[in-house]
């Protein structure tokens, strides 16, 4: 009786890190690359934000590291579960993000930094709704592509299947444009096209859908009387507190932050851009910028390579997905990810234009890093599983 | 599954090409614009701010301050950053008032730079440098302002050293001003004007002025990096400043103070005073040991920003232009302390002086009657009792008869005028080149200043002698200044005999100062040597070195022998006793120290005289001259000569003061310091 105890329900500690237990069948790599970055983040957050409270220089990243943690748990807990868990209460996890998003434009929504965008939940800690959205609503709509495909030849959505992601995507991108958080809505629509178009979107229907696109941008740049002012207006109020000098000072102090780290930088804490704060939003949306300056060419490559790695990672569970869900979820979760990337790094190296996007991983951000990390918990999860279909 | 999988694929060649380019952009940035870029943060992140040296202090001959500095907290808002402010930092000065307990509109117009259709109150100072709105602040409400530096950009608190001046108002003019560096002297000088911070104060006058570039110092240049709202976060590199060096003067402060006193005296005890002067020579240095000027006022005014009221009072008519000293700038006719330089010119151009000289009660000028004053008469007298008494009339004829054998109305073509040369080589009609900005030339009348004038003015005095005086109501005045006009153009270009006599006693155009006739005395009852008289002693620097003593340049030398400027010194010996000052100096200890020295009382037109004391003691063998002059206070003997009684009661501590004591001597063995006062390396002084 005993012996069957031990056989039917093993502790949960041996359960979790004992000999055949998930967790050494996780991707290394994709884990270490996370870990990489959230401690390169630690410090930039640590540097750019050491000089706030003069007695206490690591407030915010303690603050910082507190958020990690909470998301490694999420992350653990995750990748241990079996991730067809998520496809089962995909509607109910969008349900909650639609919830809290529609609390945010409630009274119980907070504004910071000219954002309406949180909800406090008391000890100092906010809840950025916008963030749990993206991978709320990649789960829900892998659930809604793969539903009557799986184990099926044909794989083509149907178009009602489409119309529904679409729908449900449109709904989480009006409560967030609410907020107003162009950003955060630039990424729901990326993510959105990417998962449609792997569940298989013919390519007429891809091509349509990008005309359609492009004729819209054509339409406002045309009839919307497109002076250059009007575009910097419209940078502006992508981010409209981060400018507060004159349109392009945020990313002329990019720029000059981020070219006069040269090879090496100029060292940890001894960034005097950074220190003198020239460049705002610097532990968040601008955080890159304090790579640059304080680490260097050595440095920013270094982060752009992690978030490669991850994102290659990412690509490569995705393809060895044997269940379509698992490889949709995948490959969202990439596009999520990667156009983030693109967008932050590209916005302060003047590649892009000025948008509020945190950089995955190393911004400071406590909902963003719960998501990002909970979504490389669902990553280790189908990487871990991919071989049961 | 094939179709998702060669999808992905397509999202892993983006995701490869976007990597690709974020490096290659990184790439051009960081390492092919990284120098560019470097250069740029650097020009943003760092300032040069000035830091002001410590302006030396200025000190008496025993270490005594007489300027000093006192630390004291100063708010100033920096004009730059307030005019890059939407509403041109008005909301930040309507938060700096409300700390400070001042109204709005007062900043406001304490701030505006100072200009053409601009008075004060206005800051004149340059736009490039902090503007203080406010000394003497507490440390609470700088801290108020410092540590909120997001509601008052561009505001600083710190610490400055502010002038103070511990005797008062004593030595006023002579200490001289500071002042804020104006906009244009800023851009004369190359590379200061980056610098914005720190208040530059020039001197404005007096000594402060003189020696500006010596109490200076050198100021620092600190470069430091700032964050984007202008705040200091560090130091990256500084030249600390040269503190400036101390000004050790010559001035006694106990002596300063005595003749402050007694030129105050001679002005509540004669009312009609409009000004006096006092000064202390020391005879065989050269230097100045007082000097003293009425009407007076507080320097301390100046201190942080002179307020408007005080600073318009300080130009006007009212408070007679207590900024200009009237030992160094106010020029008046000597009076018969003038007669050293006639009875010297008389000597040198053959007269015996050991001979005798009518001294009738008046002498017939060209058919003018001159008078003694008094009418007095004397008979046959020597040169000595002529100075004793003060016998204009000997000193009319040989004006006269000088004035004749030059010709007379018909000038020669070579005169010789010995009087008015004389009279130059006594320092007069020149600036004595004391160590004060400034200074005046006086006037000694001759025949071609008479030429040169009359070339100047012909033409108008030519007018007027047509035309007359409409604009004057007095219709007497009108007339008789209408008849001089016709007259000065008729004849101007002519020294008149009237004119040579007057001038023999001191009276009519002779102007001189009250600083050249004390220089003049020093010389004649010293070593006949002219000297530049020096207000400065030495520079040290603040830890005690000597940077140098300066020297008393010897500037002439009186052009005659020993025998007659001791024959001049023992005749003025004998005036406080048995001439024109003896009521004066009644009582006076002579037994104890002899007193010498000449009555002067000039006549001004429209007005009271001019009333004069130039004195030395001890009489025998001199070391100080004293020189008291009271404008309008009447005769020499009544005004002036009781002041000079109260200097050398004081120094010698002689008969008694106001209070019924003993007054203490302020130099008691009667000679002033003669070695300079120690100052150690932390500053204190020591003997």
């Amino acid at each position: 009786m005993p012996e069957a105890v031990r056989i039917g329900r093993r502790s949960l500690v041996k359960r979790t890190v004992g000999q055949g237990s998930p967790i050494w069948r996780m991707d290394g790599v994709l884990f270490a690359a996370m870990i990489a970055l959230s401690v390169i983040g630690t410090l930039l957050v640590w540097s750019s934000t050491r000089t706030w409270i003069s007695n206490e220089p690591t407030a915010l990243a303690k603050k910082h590291v507190l958020n990690l943690c909470v998301g490694l748990v999420l992350y653990f807990v995750i990748a241990m579960a079996d991730y067809r868990w998520l496809r089962t209460y995909a509607p109910l996890v969008y349900g909650i993000a639609i919830l809290a998003l529609l609390l945010v434009i409630t009274p119980m929504g907070s504004t910071i930094n000219g954002h309406h965008s949180w909800i406090m939940v008391g000890g100092g800690f906010a809840i950025q709704p916008a963030e749990l959205a993206k991978p709320a609503l990649i789960v829900f709509m892998a659930r809604l592509l793969a539903r009557h495909l799986q184990g099926k030849k044909k794989d083509r959505p149907r178009p009602l299947d489409v119309a529904l992601c679409l729908a449900a995507a449109g709904v989480a991108a009006v409560l967030v444009m609410l907020q107003p958080d162009l950003g955060t809505t630039m990424v729901l629509a990326v993510i959105t096209a990417g998962v449609i178009v792997f569940a298989g979107l013919r390519k007429r229907w891809i091509a349509l859908a990008t005309v359609a696109a492009v004729a819209c941008a054509q339409a406002v740049w045309s009839l919307g009387l497109m002076k250059p002012y009007q575009v910097a207006r419209f940078t502006a109020l992508i981010n409209p507190s981060s400018d507060p000098r004159g349109v392009g000072y945020n990313s002329t102090q990019a720029l000059v932050a981020i070219g006069s780290g040269e090879l090496f930088g100029k060292g940890l804490f001894h960034g005097g851009q950074t220190t003198g704060r020239f460049v705002p939003e610097q532990h968040t949306d601008f955080i890159f910028t304090v790579a640059g300056e304080e680490f260097g060419f050595v440095g920013t490559v270094t982060v752009v390579a992690l978030l490669g790695v991850i994102l290659l990672r990412g690509l490569r569970i995705a393809r060895m997905c044997e269940d379509r869900f698992g490889a949709l979820v995948a490959g969202g979760i990439v596009t999520w990810l990667g156009f983030q990337t693109l967008v932050n790094v590209g916005m302060t190296i003047g590649i892009m234009p000025i948008t509020g996007v945190p950089l995955p991983f190393v911004s400071y951000g406590g909902t963003a890093a719960f998501a990002n990390m909970a979504s490389m918990g669902i990553l280790q999860a189908i990487h871990i599983r991919e071989r049961w279909h | 599954m094939t179709r998702l999988r060669g999808r992905l694929f397509v999202l892993q060649v983006l995701v490869v090409a976007l990597l690709v380019v974020l490096v290659v952009r990184l790439w051009q940035v960081q390492m092919v614009q990284g120098k560019q870029f470097v250069a740029v943060a650097t020009e943003t992140r760092t300032r040069e701010v000035r830091v002001p040296a410590l302006r030396g202090a200025i000190l008496d001959s025993t270490g005594h301050p007489l300027v000093r500095n006192v630390p004291s907290l100063v708010v100033s808002i920096d004009p730059a950053r307030f005019e890059r402010m939407p509403d041109g930092g008005d909301s930040v000065l309507r938060k700096l008032a409300a700390v400070l307990g001042v109204q709005f509109q007062a900043l406001k117009l304490r701030i505006r730079p100072c200009g053409p259709g601009i008075s004060r109150p206005c800051w004149p100072g340059s736009p490039y440098q902090p503007t203080p709105v406010a000394d003497h602040v507490t440390s609470r409400q700088a801290l108020q302002i410092l540590e909120r530096q997001e509601d008052f950009p561009g505001v600083t608190a710190e610490i400055q050293a502010l002038r103070s001046y511990p005797d008062g108002k004593n030595a006023a003019q002579m200490l001289g001003y500071l002042q804020p560096v104006t906009k244009e002297e800023l851009e004369r000088r190359e590379g200061l004007k980056a610098s914005y911070s720190g208040v530059d104060l020039m001197g404005r006058d007096g000594l402060e002025a003189q020696y500006d570039a010596e109490l200076r110092g050198q100021p620092g240049v600190r470069r430091v990096q700032v964050d984007r709202m202008g705040k200091t976060i560090a130091v990256q590199q500084q030249a600390a400043p040269t503190p400036g060096d101390i000004l050790i003067t010559s001035i006694d402060a106990k002596v300063q103070a005595i003749v402050e006193k007694a030129v105050s005296d001679a002005m509540r005890d004669n009312p009609q005073a409009d000004s006096a002067a006092g000064v202390v020579l020391d005879v065989k240095t050269g230097r100045v040991i007082a000097m003293a000027s009425r009407p007076t006022y507080d320097p301390a005014v100046w201190t942080g920003g002179i307020a408007e009221k005080d600073y318009r009072h300080l130009l006007s008519d009212k408070s007679g232009k207590p900024l200009v000293s009237r030992v160094i700038k106010g020029t008046y006719a000597p009076g018969s302390t003038f007669k050293i330089s006639s009875v010297a010119a008389m000597v040198a151009d053959g007269q015996p002086l050991h001979g005798t000289y009518e001294c009738p009660s008046a002498y017939n000028v060209e058919g003018r009657a001159f008078p003694n004053a008094g009418g007095m008469s004397l008979g046959s007298i020597s040169l000595h009792t002529a100075l004793v008494k003060s016998c204009d009339t000997v000193f009319y004829r040989a004006g006269y008869e000088e004035w004749l054998r030059d010709g007379g109305k018909k000038a020669k073509s070579k005169v010789k005028e010995p009087m008015a040369n004389m009279a130059r080589s006594f320092g007069f009609g020149k600036p004595t080149g004391v160590d004060l900005p400034g200074e005046s030339a006086g006037l000694i009348p001759n025949r071609a200043w008479k030429r040169d004038l009359w070339n100047a003015t012909k033409d108008q005095m030519c007018r007027r002698a047509k035309t007359g005086y409409p604009e004057i109501e007095d219709q007497a005045r009108a007339a008789f200044s209408k008849r001089l006009a016709n007259e000065n153009c008729l004849e101007g270009y002519m020294l008149h005999a009237y004119e040579a006599a007057n001038f023999s006693i001191g009276q009519g155009d002779v102007q001189v100062t009250p600083l050249q006739l004390a220089r003049a005395y020093a010389a004649l009852v010293g070593d006949g040597k002219l000297r530049a008289p020096r207000v400065g002693w030495a520079l040290v620097k603040p830890d005690g070195t000597l940077v140098k003593e300066i020297p008393v340049p010897v500037v002439g030398k009186l052009p005659i022998n020993t025998e007659t400027r001791d024959y001049i010194r023992k005749a003025l010996s004998e005036v406080t006793s048995d001439g024109t000052a003896a009521g004066a100096f009644a009582g006076f200890p002579m037994g104890v120290v002899k007193i010498g020295g000449k009555t002067g009382t000039a006549e001004v037109f429209g007005k009271a005289d001019t009333s004069w004391f130039a004195s030395f003691a001890p009489a025998d063998n001199p070391r100080f001259v004293a020189v008291v002059l009271v404008s309008q206070g009447g005769f020499g003997a009544s005004a002036a000569a009781p002041a000079v009684r109260q200097i050398w009661e004081g120094i010698f501590g002689l008969g008694k003061g106001d209070d019924g004591k003993a007054v203490k001597a302020a130099l008691p063995d009667g000679r002033p310091a003669s070695r300079l006062p120690v100052i150690r390396p932390d500053g204190t002084v020591g003997r």
